[in-house]
């Protein structure tokens, strides 16, 4: 099947080079970065672009833009990886509506577009007999949706819980094992490249909420936003606090939560026994499955990272291949 | 409670079946024969949950099949919770944070240890909450957020199993 890229940062570089060395039928044939675009309806030599895009900054002609692609007839998936505006979801959800309603499937990274607007999407996808699928949008490499949707279906699901920001998750494990304070764990993370220079988005919890929005809408067809989510990020933390929970062979995780039957919907530093599955170390992320006929199932793995988002993402178009019965 | 009771076979048993009949919890039976004692009685130690209504019933029972009761001591609370504070705990007023836990009748502050930081720094706390069920430590923690939100402090919750 062939790909349209739009996005070509290193998650979007990261998934035409996982395409090119997967193959699989899959074949990249736009690309448009911020700047630029280009178009090859046989199939576009990824390296090349690959090698322009590092020494110009640009993976195309700047004549050639995002619209020209979505409007032509040179792609039958579009991958949807530019950056994520999660106040409007665009302009990804203009590119993503504009894709679904000409009848291409959808695979993105972006949580605006799937945060604010999934109902539409999915109803508009359905009509047009496409997929959409969104498993990049919720803990990276961790297949959680495909679990969810296809490795347990037909599990009721009563709960779901866990660590759902590696940035979050660096900072309190650094302050729990080596006594630093929150400011240092944070500058810690910065240096590492684990947190933004604005870390306003993953600490104060607003990153783990839209995941937890993403997959009430989805897992259990709610209609919530960003404002139902009650929201408590970690920077008020201190290591005092992490120190009388260790008393006690406990510590705190960021753990985001939701019980329909309970009516919870929460991102919240929780106390936790350090014995327990979601205690996972630096910026892991882990995700516990609440189901009747499976029980209790923990999902552990990368949440972020330009292989790993483009591993879901690979996941996701092989996944259409096969219902689509392409994949050769 | 400890029990005294006759020193024969099936004795121990005709003192424990009233407890479950009742719908008490034993938790542990302390049964030690002392070889000094004579006159065929047995001291029996026996720790269990049991409401008050059920504990009447208990007794006179006991009472109509020859068991003497020796002492009964009563432990209220037995569900604890413990959270942790994080502010302005002392400026805010702690003994009132306290009080309006304590002042409830269902549950009390049991336990709480501070961490005293650099002066204007915030503190914090383990505050361990005890109440007779669930429902009323729930309840209490309720209460407690309320005082967090007022008092602009951050309470840090048990992540809750099944």
């Amino acid at each position: 099947m062939r790909i349209a890229i739009i996005g070509f940062g290193s998650v979007g570089r990261g998934v035409a080079e996982a395409v090119e060395a997967n193959k699989n039928g899959l074949r990249v044939t736009a690309i448009a970065d911020s700047k630029s675009g280009i178009i090859d309806t046989s199939g576009l030599n990824v390296a090349e672009i690959l090698e322009t895009k590092r020494t110009t900054g640009m993976c195309g002609s700047p004549d050639v833009t995002v619209s020209d692609i979505i409007s032509s007839d040179a792609y039958d998936i579009l991958v949807e990886v530019s950056p994520t505006n999660a106040d409007t979801g665009e302009p990804a959800l203009g590119y993503i509506r504009e894709a679904l309603a000409s009848g291409r499937h959808v695979v993105t990274s972006n949580k605006g577009p799937i945060a604010l607007k999934f109902g539409e999407l999915r109803t508009l996808a359905e009509e047009n007999d496409v997929m959409l699928r969104y498993e990049a949008t919720v803990c990276g490499a961790i297949p959680l949706i495909h679990t969810i949707e296809h490795g347990i279906a037909g599990n009721p699901i009563s709960r779901l819980y866990g660590v759902f920001n590696g940035t979050c998750n660096y900072i309190l494990t650094r302050m729990a094992d080596e006594g630093l304070t929150y400011q240092q764990a944070l500058l810690e993370a910065r240096e590492l490249g684990y947190a933004e220079a604005d870390p306003t988005y993953d600490v104060e919890g607003i990153d783990a909420a839209i995941k937890l929005v993403i997959l009430a809408n989805a897992v259990w067809g709610m209609k919530k936003t960003l404002d139902d989510v009650e929201i408590i990020g970690i920077n008020r933390v201190t290591s005092a606090a992490l120190a009388l929970a260790e008393k006690e062979d406990q510590t705190i995780r960021l753990i985001g939560e939701i019980d329909p039957a309970g009516d919870i919907l929460r991102v919240s530093p929780s106390i936790i026994p350090k014995s327990h599955p979601l205690v996972v170390q630096d910026t892991l992320n882990a995700v516990t499955i609440e189901t009747r006929l499976a029980g209790e199932i923990t999902l552990i793995g990368k949440g972020a990272g330009s292989s790993e988002t483009a591993s879901a993402i690979l996941s996701d178009l092989l996944f259409i291949c096969d219902c689509y019965g392409r994949r050769d | 409670m400890k029990l005294e009771i006759k020193d024969s076979p099936g004795q121990l048993i005709s003192a424990l079946k009233p407890i479950s009949d009742v719908g008490g919890n034993i938790l542990s039976v302390i049964h030690e024969r002392d070889p000094e004692a004579d006159g065929g009685l047995l001291d029996v130690q026996i720790m269990c949950e049991i409401t008050k209504g059920a504990l009447d019933t208990l007794l006179s029972q006991f009472r109509a099949q020859g068991i003497n009761v020796l002492r009964i001591g009563e432990e209220r609370f037995l569900v604890r919770r413990s959270v942790i504070l994080i502010g302005h705990l002392i400026h805010t007023d702690i003994s009132d944070t306290i009080d309006t836990i304590d002042s409830t009748g269902y549950a009390e502050v049991h336990e709480l240890s501070m961490v005293m930081p650099a002066i204007n720094e915030p503190s914090s706390a383990k505050m361990t909450i005890k109440s007779d069920s669930l429902a009323d430590v729930n309840r209490a923690l309720a209460i407690l957020r309320d005082v967090a939100r007022d008092k602009e402090f951050l309470i840090i919750e048990p992540l809750e199993g099944n």
